[in-house]
């Protein structure tokens, strides 16, 4: 299988990069890690004239703190995630989770942002943005934008990104003092998609949640936040009944699309199970 | 148009060629430098057959561009033995029969190398997890975690041997 031909760019700078994609329009698509793109490009599912390479633009790579943020590049290898000492310190769900993402060769092309901006609701990093209340910075022909994660994923293969727009940052705030949190994700082997997953991030004070975060994966048209899971533990003292009418607020949400991982009435069910999996291993790490 | 000229140093050597943008790192390797220890498997990157090493990475080579290998350090599995004297990773599966059919040797090989001058030391969870995106259809994986950890032994003998 080789993808269909194309003109190959390779810009140095994210200015660089931003001019092509105005002047290439439609036709032009981003190669980051390329490990969705070129399968994609291969099945011919995409079909695009021109590649703009984005892997030489070194603005684009590593993780920076800048006052209370945390701010990640989009070219930042899940490789280079897992082993950051800021991530671990001060956003331990993102190192933790990248380690159940595809393989060890995939997690050194593959990036956060790649993952990020494919608004495919198998990919993991978008419930995890979800969960850190994470900022996608965007830089288009007309400038920069700030993107909040809640309003960026729109639908399968649908974001917030126009045609023109390259996603350069991901900004986190640290997690709170003694904040838990786990990602549980049921996958058939290494490497693949999950058939269910659920981001966790939890808080308390004095005993009673502070701050909660349910997100889910792969079990809607995109990564979903499960709200009104959350309202049943804010503010309270967490036991194993609350844990249970959660999962089953989250579970009421998920509309997964049916496949060879199971029909929409299992992984929902899967689903309720990595709710209170997350909820439990998340409780177990806070302080 | 659609062809570059791109260089990179190849186990070694210094190349220039002509190449197609939408040619696969595995291709041009195979196709276009007739090193055909690199395997197409499954070509989407689950396999792990055309696993080399671009600078100082491991990598599926059919999910990778030869254009993107411009200015890189590419190394295959035929780049592993010097002057005719086996890798302590090659005689390692040798011994250990980390080997049967041998499709899926040369990105076991290539993968096993890079975790080992990675961490010279692997405990067996980690050969496994820095081996789960190699598959192997005949060995069970038992003996290829073996080689692995006898390879860590040797090199760490050739290199106290050195020092």
């Amino acid at each position: 299988m080789i993808p269909p031909s194309f003109e190959y760019h390779r810009p140095a700078s994210v200015e660089e990069a931003v001019g092509l994609l105005s002047s290439l329009g439609s036709e032009a698509k981003i190669l980051a890690g390329g490990h969705s793109l070129l399968p994609m490009m291969k099945l011919r599912f995409a079909e695009p004239e021109h590649l703009v390479d984005i892997n030489r633009i070194p603005e684009l790579k590593g993780v920076r703190v800048i006052g209370d943020d945390i701010v990640i590049g989009a070219m930042t290898s899940e490789k280079a995630v897992i082993a950051d000492p800021v991530l671990n310190a001060k956003v331990p769900l993102l190192p933790e989770a990248a380690k159940n993402i595809a393989d060890p060769q995939v997690r050194n092309r593959g990036t956060i942002g790649g993952d990020i901006a494919h608004g495919d609701p198998a990919n993991d990093h978008p419930a995890l943005a979800l969960a850190c209340d994470a900022v996608m910075t965007v830089v288009g022909v007309n400038g920069t934008r700030q993107v909040p994660a809640s309003e960026f994923f729109l639908g399968t293969y649908w974001t917030a990104l126009e045609e023109t727009d390259l996603l350069t940052e991901i900004t986190v705030k640290a997690f709170p003092q003694g904040a838990g949190y786990a990602y549980k994700k049921l996958k058939r082997k290494t490497g693949d998609w999950a058939t269910a997953a659920c981001a966790v991030v939890v808080a308390l004070s004095s005993g009673s949640v502070s701050h909660i975060r349910i997100t889910l994966t792969n079990l809607g048209p995109t990564a979903l936040r499960a709200y009104d899971a959350e309202s049943i533990l804010m503010g309270k003292s967490i036991n194993d009944d609350l844990i249970r009418q959660a999962a089953a607020k989250a579970m009421e949400i998920c509309d997964p699309a049916e496949d060879l991982r199971g029909d929409a009435e299992y992984k929902t069910a899967m689903a309720g199970q990595m709710v209170q999996r997350a909820i439990n291993e998340a409780l177990a790490k806070a302080s | 148009m659609a062809k570059q000229i791109v260089k990179m140093n190849l186990n070694g050597q210094e190349i220039e060629q002509l190449v197609d943008s939408r040619t696969l790192l595995v291709h041009f390797l195979r196709e276009q430098m007739n090193l055909t220890g690199a395997h197409i498997g499954c070509e989407t990157s689950q396999c792990g057959v055309c696993t080399v090493d671009i600078d100082g990475e491991s990598v599926k080579a059919c999910t990778h561009l030869a254009v993107q290998c411009d200015g890189c350090e590419v190394k295959t599995v035929e780049g592993l033995a010097e002057g005719g004297v086996l890798h302590a990773v090659q005689e390692a599966f040798y011994e250990e029969h980390g080997l049967q059919c041998g499709y899926c040797t040369p990105g076991m090989l290539m993968t096993s190398y890079r975790l080992l001058q990675d961490n010279p030391n692997p405990t067996e969870d980690e050969i496994r997890i820095g081996l789960s995106g190699n598959l192997c259809r005949c060995t069970g994986y038992q003996n290829i975690v073996k080689a692995v950890k006898s390879a860590a032994v040797k090199l760490q003998q050739k290199e106290s041997a050195t020092a």
